[in-house]
């Protein structure tokens, strides 16, 4: 059983957290900043498999792990889960990850990707939610669910759209009201501000 | 109210902080704001907010106050609220009963919701985070579920089934006839999820696999499907690198693995099918050598063809040598794993897997470690030795304590001949001597001691090895004991083996006396270094300056070096007379048990056996379980376990056991060998302490806290005697007393005690399970509470005993604890 997959950064920032087992919120954050520890300390060219974290589960656990440009992609498993495939799975998810991102918003990853080799690590953060509901049809419960990308992508675009066409303004009368209402808002910055290199941000998803 | 800002901004917003303190800042402030919004019950934007709180919980702030919200979306209309409010639930929600009682209606209706990803959000939900009561009440619908023919609920239905059944195993048969049909179905998730159901029912239940192997003919059916799989050409939908939907051939890998293991039949249907996967299977890619490395696990596990497991056995040969280190590193797991059945294919390998120990990757290094390790036998232990104590000499720190415990335990068993045995140890010593468990040094003294022949042999080396190196202090302690054992050896030069070396009386006590003086070595050394020169005055000419040597540490600042000195000088004034005979060398010893701690029982003629014998209390039924249980006493997590340990009890002190203290191997709280060896060292003054020590402390330590009744009732009274443990304040020792007003013996009487988490405790051994009838005589037990707070000491006590053939159990708290006992 996958007992939580963890994304994080070089620096140990969390990306996507996901505990397919319960642990309280502190014990979440050390478990985090545990892993971190480990992993970041290893090179690249060693092994993807990593004994002898403490917090969770004791010597049947195993983190098997990714580095991804700026990102580790970490999974904790236990011995029902077999190594191999766990590492092809990181892969999975990491191509769908990108692919959903890109999908949607092409031009906004193209011009990065020029600029930038931390592609995904901007993916994940401004797309928390999404994220999260790609990992929802890849793995439940800590357990593999599907792996046809075809069919994983499909299901997640008919959601997105469900929930377009609730959230968009002209669906949404209530929304509209209060937005004119609040005109005086103050203005939403179109820019993102990263280090001197301005992007533009052409969509904005309902939150 | 403005409206509030939007998740995007906000993640812009926190990502400009330039520190931590800047950041916590914003969220605090945001958190302000949307604590507002949600206590004006906003309904618009509600889900904006928690998905902004998702965001900071992800940060490792606290969210907790969102729950309630998720539950609030959950029951929304809307499919962008239930979205949200679901992933909330599944990362926001704590296993506090209400709120799952909350939920489970509203699952339970979007279950039978009319869109099909409202009902996937809600089993998606249910099967992660789904408590036992919400799986008790939803498994109908899961099974419901389970039939249809849509398939993206279905292998949602079918993971949920999976977790209902880890969390309440009864409903297991519920999901029986759901299953008959599950394999025939065309499309791969929910042949995939159904393989983890199927999974999951026979690992958890025998009859299960019984049924599903002779019933419902399980192997047939997954041979089909694995057969279609490598079959089939190239399909688009499924294919991984080449490779047709891998990730379900691992699955199906797997099943027959529990399927046929120690099964005949079973084994002999899949004979066919695991060869043509290891044959056919395209390994250029990481997935293919996945498949195999499956593949292979299930041969090893399964009655499998000889000429099979040897196919298997290659392939992990082949792993071995691949490049990528992942492979590599399986294939050493499933070589650890195939060892004890395999030895023989294994050893094949065996030269590949000690490369390993060289290779950079600690991963792969400490499976290497573990192997190599499982590998020596009596034919190779030579070789074998030569690269794991050259591994020993340039391995990381964070090996060497496992490394050096293997090599004890394979020179242990294998030794070719003592002499072999006791200079691996010694290298071992030599190299990595700080990072040795405590019992080696009294294993090898043991070891020593019996190889009448190699006395003066050893005595040598570790003489010129002090002279190189006296920092490693395990090596030093066994060499000072060899020496103040055999110095007359030494000084004689008789050695046939070696080069003998001339060395004089004084250059012998020169170097114990630098060991007594030097800064590297520990308190326990000392100890070892002032007993072997106390032990050459009978065997050197020069009496004197021992003499002179011995009165000088009888005002030492260390009080058990002190203490040891004060005794020797007695042993020189008093009893003079018996000083060489006290003083001889020491016989061989038996060898009780081997591997592990090991517990030496010492056969001195002069010692009375009883007093030497550590003798066991009663056997107290107290499986791990029970201190479990105990936790509820005080409901939940604030409290620390019991830590049981089993203590063989001192034997009552007393004066005349001078003789069996100066037998001792080691006189001082290190790692003693005799006559109790698993008293652990943090306890010294308990043990070292023949003479006088622990009644007078007691008299000392226990004036001034008056005792206490800590219960009284039926009959069974306790009471608490208190003393504070000497070295340390922070630790009472509580001795509890246990009388029995009754006509009847309480017999199997175990006391139990849990304290707070900010305390610590430990229970020793009681001095018996039966509390005599009519007052006559108690139980004692001693439990040791460490307290570094100083907090007013509180305790939950668990009592169980057997009064006239009926159990009895009563839980008490005791609270009325004199201040002065945790003052």
């Amino acid at each position: 059983m996958i007992k939580a997959i963890l994304i994080f950064n070089n620096h140990g920032k969390p990306r996507l957290i996901r505990f397919y087992q319960y642990f309280a919120e502190d014990m979440q954050q050390q478990i985090i900043r545990e892993t971190f520890h480990l992993v970041s300390k290893r090179d690249d060219n060693v092994c993807n498999f990593l004994e002898g974290g403490s917090l969770i589960g004791g010597s049947d656990y195993k983190l098997i792990y990714r580095h991804y440009a700026t990102l580790y992609f970490v999974f904790c498993v236990d011995s029902s889960e077999s190594e191999l495939g766990i590492l092809d799975l990181i892969q999975v998810c990491c191509y769908f990850f990108k692919m959903l991102c890109r999908k949607k918003q092409m031009v906004f990853v193209e011009t990065l990707d020029k600029c930038f080799e931390n592609v995904c690590e901007l993916d994940l953060i401004f797309h928390m939610d999404r994220v999260h509901y790609i990992l929802q049809e890849v793995v439940m419960g800590g357990m593999v669910l599907e792996t046809n990308m075809n069919e994983i992508v499909a299901q997640v675009e008919v959601q997105n759209r469900m929930e377009k066409s609730e959230g968009g303004l002209s669906a949404a009368p209530a929304r509209a009201v209060s937005a004119v209402k609040n005109m005086n808002l103050p203005e939403i910055p179109r820019n993102i501000n990263i280090g001197d290199i301005n992007i533009k941000v052409p969509s904005l998803s309902p939150f | 109210m403005p409206a509030p800002i939007r998740l995007r901004e906000l993640i812009r917003t926190i990502r400009t902080a330039r520190t931590q303190a800047e950041e916590r800042e914003m969220i605090q402030k945001e958190c302000a704001a949307i604590r507002s919004s949600f206590r004006e019950e906003d309904n618009t934007y509600r889900c904006r907010n928690v998905a902004k709180l998702l965001y900071m919980h992800m940060l490792g702030y606290p969210a907790h106050f969102g729950q309630l919200e998720c539950l609030k979306l959950i029951a929304s209309q809307k499919f962008t609220d239930k979205r949200i409010g679901y992933l909330g639930a599944m990362l926001l929600l704590d296993e506090r009963q209400d709120v799952h009682l909350l939920m489970t209606n509203c699952i339970k209706n979007d279950l039978n919701h009319s869109t099909q990803y409202v009902q996937g959000l809600a089993l998606c939900t249910l099967g992660c985070m789904g408590s036992s009561e919400m799986c008790r009440d939803l498994a109908g619908e899961v099974e419901k579920l389970l039939k249809t023919s849509n398939s993206y609920l279905r292998k949602k239905a079918a993971l949920c089934a999976v977790h209902v059944i880890r969390k309440v195993p009864e409903l297991m048969e519920m999901f029986l006839p759901a299953t008959k049909n599950l394999l025939s179905e065309k499309n791969h998730g929910v042949l995939h999820t159904s393989v983890v159901l199927l999974t999951e029912m026979c690992e958890r239940s025998p009859d299960m696999l019984a049924h599903f192997r002779k019933n419902e003919k399980l192997v047939p059916q997954l041979v089909r499907i694995l057969k279609n799989l490598i079959m089939s050409g190239y399909s688009p939908e499924h294919d991984v690198s080449g490779i047709s939907d891998p990730f379900l051939q691992v699955r199906i890998l797997r099943l027959l693995r529990i399927l046929g293991k120690s099964d005949d039949d079973s084994s002999e249907a899949m004979n066919d099918i695991l060869a043509q996967v290891a044959t056919n299977t395209e390994t250029s890619k990481n997935v293919g050598n996945a498949i195999l490395y499956e593949t292979v696990l299930t041969i090893m596990d399964i009655k499998s063809e000889s000429g099979l497991r040897v196919l298997a056995i290659n392939i992990l040969g082949r792993f071995l040598l691949n490049n990528d280190k992942n492979i590599r590193y399986v294939a050493l797991t499933s070589l650890l794993k195939t060892v004890q059945t395999d030895h023989n294919a294994v050893q094949r390998h065996r030269s590949t897997i000690v490369d390993c120990l060289k290779d950079l990757d600690v991963s792969i290094k400490r499976r290497a470690m573990e192997l190599s390790f499982a590998l020596v036998n009596g034919n190779n232990i030579r070789g074998m030795m030569k690269e794991l104590l050259y591994f020993l000499d340039s391995c990381d720190p964070e090996f060497k304590a496992d490394c050096a415990s293997g090599v004890f335990l394979a020179a242990e068993k294998y030794a070719p001949s003592k002499r072999w045995h006791i200079d691996t140890i010694m290298r071992v010593l030599t190299t990595a001597g700080s990072y040795v468990r405590d019992d080696s040094v009294p294993n090898l003294i043991q070891l020593i001691t019996n190889s009448v022949e190699m006395h003066a042999y050893t005595v040598q080396r570790l003489y010129k090895a002090l002279l190189d190196d006296i920092s490693q202090q395990p090596l030093v302690q066994v060499a000072s004991w060899c020496i103040g054992e055999y110095g007359d050896l030494l000084v004689s030069g008789q050695c046939e083996e070696e080069e003998p070396i001339q060395v004089t009386e004084d250059e012998v006590l020169d170097v114990l006396e630098g060991l007594l003086v030097s800064n590297l070595s520990t308190p326990v050394t000392r100890g070892y270094a002032l007993t072997a020169i106390m032990k050459l005055s009978t065997r050197f000419s020069s009496v004197n300056r021992i003499k002179k040597v011995v009165s000088i540490y009888g005002s030492s600042i260390d009080v058990e070096l002190q203490q040891r000195a004060v005794e020797y000088n007695a042993l020189f004034k008093k009893y003079d007379h018996m000083r060489p005979a006290l003083l001889e060398r020491m016989p061989i010893m038996e060898k009780t048990a081997t591997n592990g701690p090991t517990e030496i029982v010492q056969t001195n003629g002069e010692t009375e056996p009883s007093v030497v014998e550590s003798k066991h209390p009663p056997p107290v039924t107290q499986p791990t379980n029970q201190a479990n249980d105990l936790l509820d006493l005080l409901g939940g997590n604030d409290v620390v376990p019991v830590i049981q340990t089993t203590m063989p009890t001192k034997p009552a002190s007393a004066g005349g056991e001078l003789l069996d203290l100066l037998g001792d191997l080691s006189l001082s709280g290190g790692p003693p060998p005799a006559p109790a060896p698993s008293v652990p060292t943090s306890q010294p003054s308990f043990l070292l302490d023949g003479l006088s020590s622990q009644p007078l402390f007691n008299d000392i330590a226990a004036a001034g806290i008056p005792p206490m009744t800590a219960y009284n009732k039926n009959g069974l009274k306790i009471d608490f005697t208190f003393e504070r443990a000497n070295p340390n304040p922070n630790i009472a020792v509580i001795t509890i007393h246990a009388s029995n007003s009754t006509e009847a013996d309480m017999t199997d009487f175990v006391f139990q005690a849990a304290v707070p988490k900010t305390f610590q405790l430990q229970l020793l051994s009681p001095s018996s399970n039966v509390v005599p009838a009519l007052n006559q005589g108690t139980v004692t037990q001693v439990i040791r509470v460490l307290n570094p707070q100083k907090q007013q000491l509180r305790m939950r006590i668990k009592l169980t005993y057997t009064l006239k053939g009926s159990a009895v159990q009563d839980l008490a708290e005791v609270n009325n604890f004199p201040p002065q006992s945790w003052q």
